[in-house]
């Protein structure tokens, strides 16, 4: 998201509608509109924030459930379901305030403060933080809500490097310190209207950096701290049903993801919907197509890996590229994702157990590149990219995504450190091969008789 | 010829599955079955693998060998699902009369092999 600080709307009079030849001949109105909560606006955030929800339970838990042996399903639905529960009440705590309140002193560029905590002055009143409608706005506590949902998601995506063989104690542990420490001054770097990232001019629509970068860096950090699964043998997925309904309805939510992050129900959100569809709908038939060159079938699988590796993507270029941008970070996206979880994974040998790393990680920097390459000032007036003659926002994108990578590395690093020092991160090997399911949570998916 | 058939934990298949591969004994038929012994399930440290009232999950190996192979096969089950508690499983032993391998019709001893 790109944000505007509310105080360019009373400095700003309205000259936009002159840029466009039919209304040149409208007189400039220097007319200032004070911001009002607009309920259209308001309806669409509202509703993309219950999408982004669908996003981590079920969706994000049955694309992952599928993937693992069926004694471990049930620890991957609990592990995304209870994110919600735990980084929703986070959130309201004091995470929102953390990540998008003032900052103080030194260190407001980097963290905001708790002056918003528990909600305090965040509510029917109309947003601090907007994209492109100055004065038609949502609600702050629509806005905070919608942001709750992106807290949520990102910890959750990290459950697929730890798959099969965390302590549900210490993931518990491991959500609440990571979403504090990493998350809340990632996202207020890059997204806070005093972060340092934004003032730079970093682009990042709808959360390449903030959501998958950050999570895929804490991925490989995970997959590489925790040590490989016991019996670590090709296993099948367990049930691949699960986990094309999981990226379908990924896919679905995602439109909220993108969309909604327009933070209003108008051309840029819609523009954003349709470069989400065209980057995951290339993505998709791209990944399937090398699964088909070099392995000769194209699988269900790969098309729905393709799919997940395309939204992300495309998640921080959403409000910035136009369809051919889309087509080629969709594309580009597949081919970048197959290598890595494919050959590089397996040369390097650590167990990103269902490719966090892989897919959002590494499709996440491409997409942060790519918004450097391809935001096209047909989406966005003030915002270009290289091959719109601004060499210089791929400086930015590359500094983003540096800054991200070690960050979320180093402080990801510390706190699996500590945990481990503390209570340890695995499971026993007996628990691990009697199964997640079984020795975490005392229940099972399937029954065998009856 | 003997059909030797196992009923292990099912967290230990695949530390007898190994063993097994180690003794050279490459052909086995794994299905999940339900039972229990004469503690009926009680002493089991996760109760939540109780189903059917007291019946336990477990894993059943069938394996059909000949007979210089019979002491190798056991000592590997044994080896591989043996933790020392209640619930370790059993093993038991047959005469088998003929086994025929359908592609070729092979009979008897050469046909297991």
């Amino acid at each position: 998201m790109k944000f505007l600080l509310n105080i360019f709307v009373f400095t700003i009079p309205f000259l936009l509608s002159t840029a466009f030849g039919e209304e040149a001949a409208t007189t400039v109105q220097a007319v200032v509109q004070k911001p009002y909560v607009d309920f259209g606006n308001t309806a669409w955030v509202l509703m993309s924030a219950a999408l982004v929800m669908m996003m981590t339970a079920p969706a994000l838990g049955l694309f992952y459930g599928g993937l693992v042996k069926r004694k471990n399903v049930l620890s991957i639905l609990m592990q995304s379901f209870v994110t919600l529960a735990v980084v929703s009440l986070l959130w309201v705590a004091f995470g929102y305030s953390l990540a998008f309140g003032p900052g103080h002193g030194v260190l407001a560029g980097f963290i905001g403060s708790f002056d918003w905590a528990f909600l305090k002055g965040v509510g029917m009143d109309p947003s601090p933080y907007f994209i492109s409608q100055a004065t038609a706005r949502i609600p702050h506590s629509t806005f905070m809500i919608f942001q709750c949902m992106f807290a949520v998601i990102t910890p959750a995506l990290i459950i697929g490097a730890f798959a099969e063989r965390m302590k549900f104690s210490s993931f518990l542990i491991f959500t609440v310190l990571w979403s504090v420490f990493v998350y809340a001054p990632i996202a207020h770097m890059v997204w806070s209207s005093d972060g340092w990232l934004f003032k730079m001019g970093a682009l990042d629509f709808a959360g390449g950096t903030v959501v998958h970068i950050n999570a895929g860096i804490a991925a490989l950090i995970a997959a590489i701290l925790l040590g490989k699964r016991k019996n670590q043998k090709p296993t099948p997925p367990h049930n691949l049903v699960f986990t094309l309904i999981g990226a379908a309805m990924l896919w679905f939510g995602w439109f909220g993801f993108n969309a909604g992050s327009a933070l209003a129900a108008d051309g840029l959100a819609s523009s954003a919907f349709v470069v989400t569809n065209t980057a995951a709908a290339a993505a998709a038939l791209m990944w399937a197509l090398i699964d088909w060159l070099i392995t000769k079938k194209p699988t269900m699988f790969g098309a729905a890996t393709g799919a997940v590796a395309g939204l992300v993507a495309i998640t921080p270029a959403s409000g910035f590229v136009d369809v051919f941008g889309a087509m080629i970070i969709g594309a580009g996206v597949s081919i970048i994702c197959y290598f890595f979880v494919v050959v590089v994974k397996e040369f390097f040998k650590y167990d990103d157990a269902l490719d966090a790393f892989g897919v959002h990680g590494i499709g996440g920097i491409w997409g942060a590149v790519a918004t450097g390459l391809f935001a096209s000032p047909l989406i966005q007036s003030s915002y270009k990219g290289l091959f719109f003659g601004n060499p210089g926002q791929l400086k930015i994108q590359l500094i983003a995504v540096g800054v991200t990578i070690v960050y979320s590395g180093i402080v990801t690093f510390i706190i699996f450190k500590g945990i481990d020092l503390v209570l340890g991160l695995r499971v026993s090997e007996k628990e691990e091969a009697l199964g997640l399911d079984i020795s975490q949570h005392n229940e099972r998916a399937y029954t065998l008789v009856e | 010829m003997k059909m030797v058939i196992a009923i292990i934990q099912p967290y230990r298949l695949e530390e007898v599955k190994e063993e097994l591969y180690k003794a050279d004994v490459n052909l086995i038929t794994v299905s999940e079955v339900l039972g229990h012994g004469k503690q009926k399930g009680v002493t089991e440290v996760y109760r939540g693998t109780k189903e059917s009232g007291n019946l336990l999950r477990k894993i059943r190996l069938d394996i059909a060998v000949n007979d210089n192979f019979l002491e190798p096969t056991i000592n590997a089950i044994v080896k591989g699902a043996k933790t020392g508690e209640v619930g370790d499983g059993k093993i038991f032993v047959y005469d088998l009369k003929d086994c025929v391998r359908i592609r070729t019709g092979e009979k008897g001893v050469i046909a297991i092999g």
